[in-house]
C-alpha cells in the first residue's frame, strides 16, 4: 500500500517537478473529461492543444494572451513572497484600463503617439496602485484582511466601469452601444509582427521579466519581503518595517495589473467596454504559484495558461463543448498543482504487505 | 537492592540507527537495572534523543535488539511502549493550557476514563510522590514546575516500570529541582528505574548511580558520577579537556551605555507576564545577568529591550540616547546587538541559507550597498562566522533549519558578535550547545566585555551567569531585584529571589 513519509530536507527537485507533474494531471484527466464527453480523446485534445497554435497567428495570439497574465503574476509574485495577498489584480487592471482610457479620450484629439503612450501607461499604472492602495491603507491601519477588501474592489471597479460606458464615455456615434469612442492610431501599441496582432505590450511584459528578475535576486528590499513572508517574528527581530512590506507588495501587483490592462485597451481591444479582460487578474494567481513566484517559472506557465484560454474558445468552436471548458482546465492545474505540492515536504512510500502486517 | 537477581530492567544490544545524511546512534550496548537511577550523558547531537525515541517506540532502529526483563521486545509505538511500562516525560510539555489537569491527563491516556475516579486517583498519586497538583485546575493558571508535574503524574498513573526524563530541570528552581529529585529517589527506592537525559553534571552526581556517556552516536564510556568529578565527566562527553576560563580579575567598567529607565509595561498575553518598575544600567566593559524561571518577563523584557515592541523613548537608554521608542532597526544603528532566546523563526529563518541569514542582520554593516545584497561579501562573513565558531553546516548553503539547535545558536551568536557590538543583549546564550561549544561563547562575552562592550545576559543557568557575570539580578514575576556583584551573593541567594521570595504570596505559586 502507499504511505505519505514526511521528507527529512524539502525536495528542490519537486519544487520544479511538482508544476509538471500537475500539468500532466491535468492533461490525463482533461482526456478522461473528453471521453466522457463522448468526443474522442485525441481529436479533443488536438482541438485543445495543439490547432490554437499551428500558425503564426495563434501563436501571435498565444503571446498577447500570455502578455499580461506574466506581467500581473510578475508583480502579485512580489507580495505574494511576502505573503500579502492581493487577489484583486482583476480589479486593479480595470481601474488602470479606465485611467488610460480616461487620458486616452482625453488627449488622443492633440497628442502624438510619443506622448500619448507613455502618458497611457503611467496613468494605467498610477490607476492600479491607487485600486491597490485602498486595501493596503485599510490593512497597515486597521489591520483588515487584504484578502476580502482587494477581492471585492473588483466588483466595485467594475460597476464602475459599466457606469462611465453607460453614461458619461459612451460613444455617441456607437448606436447605443455600451462602449466607448474607438482609439486612434495615436494611442494604439505598434503591431509587432506582420499578419498577427502581437503587440509592443510584449516587450514590456520581457522587460518587467527581467527586471523582477534582478529585483528577486539582488535588491535588499525583496529579501526583507520574503524574510516578513517567510518568518514574521524574525522580520520584526531584524527591523524591518512590516507596513513598508505591505504597501510595497500590494502597489506592486497594483501597478503591474493596471499597466497590463492598458496594454489590452491600446492593444487588441482599442476602446473600453466590458469586459477588459476575461478574468487575467484572477489567472494570474494561478500563473505566479505555477511559476513558482519566480519570473522564468511565470514566463511558462503564462504561456501554458494562455494555451488553456485559446484551446477553451477552439474547443467550443470545433467540439462545441461550453465556454467553462476553460475554467475546468484551469482549476484542474491549480488543484493538482496543490496536491503535488505536498510531494515537497512528503515522499510517496511503497510499503510491502508483509511488514504492512506486523505493523498493525 | 532485594531485585538483584532480577534480569535487567532494559538492555539495548548493538543498536544503530542511521539517516540519509548521519549516523544517528552506533552499535549502542545500554544496561539499565531495576530501580536504577541512570544517567545518560551527551553534548547535543551526540544521539541521545535518538536513542530514547527508539526505546519509546516514536523510532524504529535499523539493527539492534532490546530486551524488557529480559524478554526480546520489538517496540513499534508509543502506545505499546506504555503498556510495556515505560513513560516518558518530554523536555517540551504538551499540554493544552485551556484545559484542567485531569482533563489534559486523561487525553493522554489510552482508555476511556470516568472524569471523577480518574481526579481521585491523581490526587492519591500526587500526594504519594510529594507532587502537590489540584486535578481541577486549568493548566494555564500552572506554573512551569507544575506542568512538569502534570506530566510525571501522567506517567506515573500508568505505573511505569521505566521512567524516561528528558532534561527535565533546565525550567526549575534550584529548590523545584530539589523536591523532583526526592521525588525521583522514591520512584527508585520502589523499583522503577530512571532513565535521566542532561548535561548538567552536578545534578547526575547529585541524582544518578550510573552514567553512559554518548559521543558522535557512539558510547565512549560508562561511569560512576558520584565518583567521577564534574570536570572528568565533561571530558568523557566531549572527549578532550575543557579550556578554563580567561578572566581578568580587575575589570575597568566604563560609562553607562545600556539604562533601563522605571520601564513598567502592560501584558496584552493572557499568559504574559507585566513588567514593573524595571531600573537597570549596564556599564561599557561590565556583563550583567539575568537569572529567573522562564515566564517571569524575560520575554516581555527582551522584546521591550530589542525594539520588537518598543514603547516610551526615555525607558531605554542606549549610549545616553533615548531609544525606547525606535524598532530594532533603529537601535541596531545606535550600536545595539541581540540574541533571541527562538532561534528559528526569530534569531533566523528556517528556510533561509546561513548566507542569507548572515544578511538578515548584517544588512546595516556592509552585506548590503544601496539597496542592493553584495553577495560575495555575504559569503565571507557567513564562512567567516562558521569557522570562528566551529558551527557544523555543510556550508553557507545549508539552509538554517538543517541544522541542529546548538549549531543555529552557534551561528546566530557568532553572527551578531561578528557585527562589531557596543551593547549586547543575548537571552540563553548556551542553551542546547554543546559543553565545549558552551565554553567557547562564554569567554568570547568575557573577551567581549573586556574590549569594553556592554554585555546583558539573560539565562536560566545560574552556573553560567556566575560564572561569567560581575553582577546578577532576579527576575521574578515581572520585577527585577538590584543587580549585586557576584562575591557578595550566592546561588541559594539568587535561588530564593527566583521562586518570588521578595514577592506577595499569590505570585510564589507561579515561580515553584
Amino acid at each position: 500500500m502507499l504511505r505519505l513519509e514526511p521528507r527529512s530536507a524539502p525536495s528542490n527537485l519537486m519544487v520544479y517537478l511538482s508544476p509538471l507533474l500537475a500539468m500532466i494531471l491535468m492533461l490525463v484527466v482533461g482526456m478522461i473529461v473528453f471521453t466522457i464527453l463522448g468526443q474522442p480523446p485525441f481529436k479533443a485534445f488536438h482541438a485543445f492543444f495543439i490547432e490554437p497554435i499551428n500558425d503564426w497567428y495563434g501563436f501571435g495570439e498565444l503571446l498577447i494572451k500570455a502578455s499580461p497574465l506574466a506581467l500581473i503574476a510578475l508583480g502579485l509574485a512580489v507580495g505574494f513572497r511576502a505573503n500579502v495577498w492581493n487577489i484583486g489584480a482583476e480589479g486593479q487592471l480595470t481601474m488602470g484600463a479606465i485611467a488610460a482610457g480616461g487620458v486616452t479620450l482625453w488627449l488622443q484629439d492633440s497628442t502624438s503617439a510619443w506622448i500619448l503612450l507613455p502618458l497611457m501607461f503611467i496613468a494605467g499604472a498610477i490607476g492600479g496602485m491607487l485600486w491597490a492602495s485602498i486595501p493596503a491603507f485599510l490593512r497597515t491601519r486597521f489591520n483588515t484582511s487584504e484578502i476580502l477588501v482587494s477581492l471585492m474592489l473588483v466588483y466595485v471597479a467594475n460597476l464602475i466601469l459599466s457606469w462611465l460606458i453607460h453614461g458619461p464615455w459612451r460613444d455617441p456615434d456607437g448606436y447605443g452601444f455600451p462602449q466607448s469612442k474607438m482609439f486612434e492610431a495615436n494611442a494604439l501599441l505598434p503591431i509587432l509582427i506582420e499578419g498577427t496582432r502581437v503587440h509592443a505590450g510584449v516587450l514590456l511584459t520581457l522587460v518587467a521579466l527581467v527586471l523582477a528578475a534582478v529585483f528577486f535576486r539582488w535588491s535588499l528590499t525583496a529579501f526583507q519581503m520574503r524574510v516578513a513572508g517567510l518568518a514574521p517574528k524574525a522580520a520584526l527581530y531584524a527591523g524591518f518595517k512590516q507596513r513598508k512590506t505591505v504597501w510595497f507588495g500590494l502597489l506592486a501587483g497594483g501597478a503591474a495589473a493596471g499597466l497590463a490592462g492598458t496594454a489590452e485597451i491600446a492593444g487588441p481591444i482599442g476602446q473600453l467596454l466590458m469586459p477588459i479582460s476575461p478574468g487575467y487578474g484572477f489567472a494570474a494567481i494561478i500563473v505566479a504559484f505555477v511559476g513558482r513566484l519566480h519570473p522564468v517559472g511565470i514566463a511558462l506557465a503564462s504561456l501554458l495558461m494562455a494555451l488553456l484560454y485559446l484551446g477553451g474558445e477552439s474547443a467550443q468552436m470545433q467540439l462545441g463543448l461550453p465556454a467553462a471548458v476553460s475554467g475546468v482546465f484551469q482549476g484542474m492545474l491549480l488543484f493538482f498543482l496543490l496536491a503535488t505540492d505536498v510531494l515537497i515536504q512528503f515522499r510517496v512510500r511503497w510499503i510491502s504487505k508483509t511488514s504492512t502486517e506486523a505493523a498493525s | 537492592m532485594s531485585l538483584k537477581d532480577a534480569p535487567p530492567r532494559l538492555e539495548l544490544s548493538g543498536i544503530t540507527k542511521r539517516y540519509p545524511s548521519v549516523i544517528a546512534n552506533q552499535d549502542i550496548d545500554l544496561l539499565v537495572q531495576p530501580g536504577e537511577i541512570h544517567a545518560l550523558l551527551g553534548e547535543n547531537g551526540a544521539g541521545k534523543s535518538t536513542l530514547m525515541k527508539i526505546v519509546y517506540g516514536v523510532v524504529k532502529p535499523d539493527t539492534g535488539s532490546i530486551f524488557w526483563n529480559g524478554q526480546a521486545v520489538q517496540i513499534r509505538s508509543p502506545a505499546q511502549a506504555r503498556t510495556l511500562g515505560i513513560g516518558m516525560v518530554f523536555q517540551h510539555f504538551s499540554l493544552f493550557d485551556t484545559l484542567t489537569v485531569a482533563q489534559n491527563i486523561a487525553l493522554a491516556l489510552d482508555q476511556k476514563q470516568d472524569m471523577q475516579a480518574l481526579s481521585a486517583r491523581i490526587s492519591e498519586v500526587s500526594t504519594r510522590y510529594g507532587l502537590p497538583l489540584e486535578p481541577d485546575r486549568l493548566v494555564h493558571l500552572l506554573s512551569v514546575g507544575e506542568r512538569q508535574r502534570v506530566e510525571i503524574v501522567r506517567c506515573l498513573l500508568q505505573e511505569p516500570q521505566l521512567l524516561i526524563m528528558d532534561e527535565p530541570t533546565s525550567v526549575l528552581t534550584p529548590q523545584a529541582v530539589r523536591k523532583l529529585f526526592e521525588t525521583l529517589r522514591r520512584l527508585a527506592a520502589e523499583g522503577c528505574s530512571i532513565l535521566y537525559i542532561s548535561h548538567k553534571l552536578d545534578e547526575i552526581r547529585e541524582l544518578c548511580d550510573t552514567a553512559t556517556v554518548l559521543r558522535g552516536g557512539k558510547v565512549t564510556g560508562t561511569a560512576n558520577p558520584k565518583i567521577e568529578s564534574s570536570k572528568s565527566l565533561a571530558e568523557l562527553m566531549i572527549g578532550k579537556e575543557l579550556p578554563a576560563y580567561n578572566r581578568t580579575q580587575q575589570r575597568q567598567v566604563g560609562e553607562p551605555r545600556l539604562v533601563i529607565n522605571d520601564l513598567s509595561r502592560a501584558t496584552d498575553d493572557p499568559f504574559g507576564t507585566s513588567l514593573e518598575h524595571i531600573q537597570l544600567t549596564v556599564h561599557a566593559g561590565e556583563i550583567i545577568g539575568i537569572a529567573g524561571v522562564s515566564g517571569n518577563g524575560q520575554q516581555e523584557l527582551l522584546y521591550a529591550l530589542s525594539g520588537e515592541k518598543p514603547g516610551i523613548s526615555t525607558e531605554v537608554l542606549i549610549k545616553g540616547q533615548a531609544a525606547g521608542g525606535l524598532d530594532a532597526a533603529g537601535r541596531r544603528d545606535l550600536g545595539l546587538r541581540f540574541v533571541p532566546e527562538e532561534r528559528l523563526g526569530r534569531g533566523a529563518v528556517p528556510e533561509m541559507s546561513l548566507e542569507l541569514n548572515a544578511l538578515l542582520t548584517g544588512y546595516a554593516n556592509g552585506l548590503s550597498k544601496s539597496g542592493f545584497t553584495q553577495y560575495a561579501k555575504i559569503r565571507e562573513f557567513s564562512k567567516a562566522c562558521i569557522e570562528r565558531f566551529n558551527v557544523k553546516a555543510a556550508g553557507p548553503e545549508a539552509a538554517a533549519k538543517s541544522l541542529s539547535g546548538g549549531n543555529v545558536q552557534k551561528y546566530i551568536v557568532g553572527r551578531e558578535l561578528m557585527l562589531n557590538p557596543e551593547v549586547l543583549v543575548i537571552a540563553q546564550p548556551t542553551w542546547g550547545v554543546d559543553v565545549g561549544a558552551a565554553s567557547f561563547i562564554r569567554q568570547t562575552l568575557l573577551d567581549l566585555s573586556n574590549t569594553g562592550v556592554a554585555v546583558l545576559v539573560i539565562s536560566e543557568e545560574l552556573d553560567e551567569l556566575f560564572e561569567i557575570c560581575d553582577r546578577i539580578a532576579v527576575i521574578a514575576a515581572g520585577q527585577l531585584s538590584t543587580a549585586k556583584p557576584v562575591a557578595e551573593t550566592s546561588i541559594e541567594e539568587i535561588g530564593l529571589l527566583m521562586g518570588g521570595m521578595r514577592t506577595s504570596p499569590a505570585t510564589e505559586q507561579r515561580a515553584i
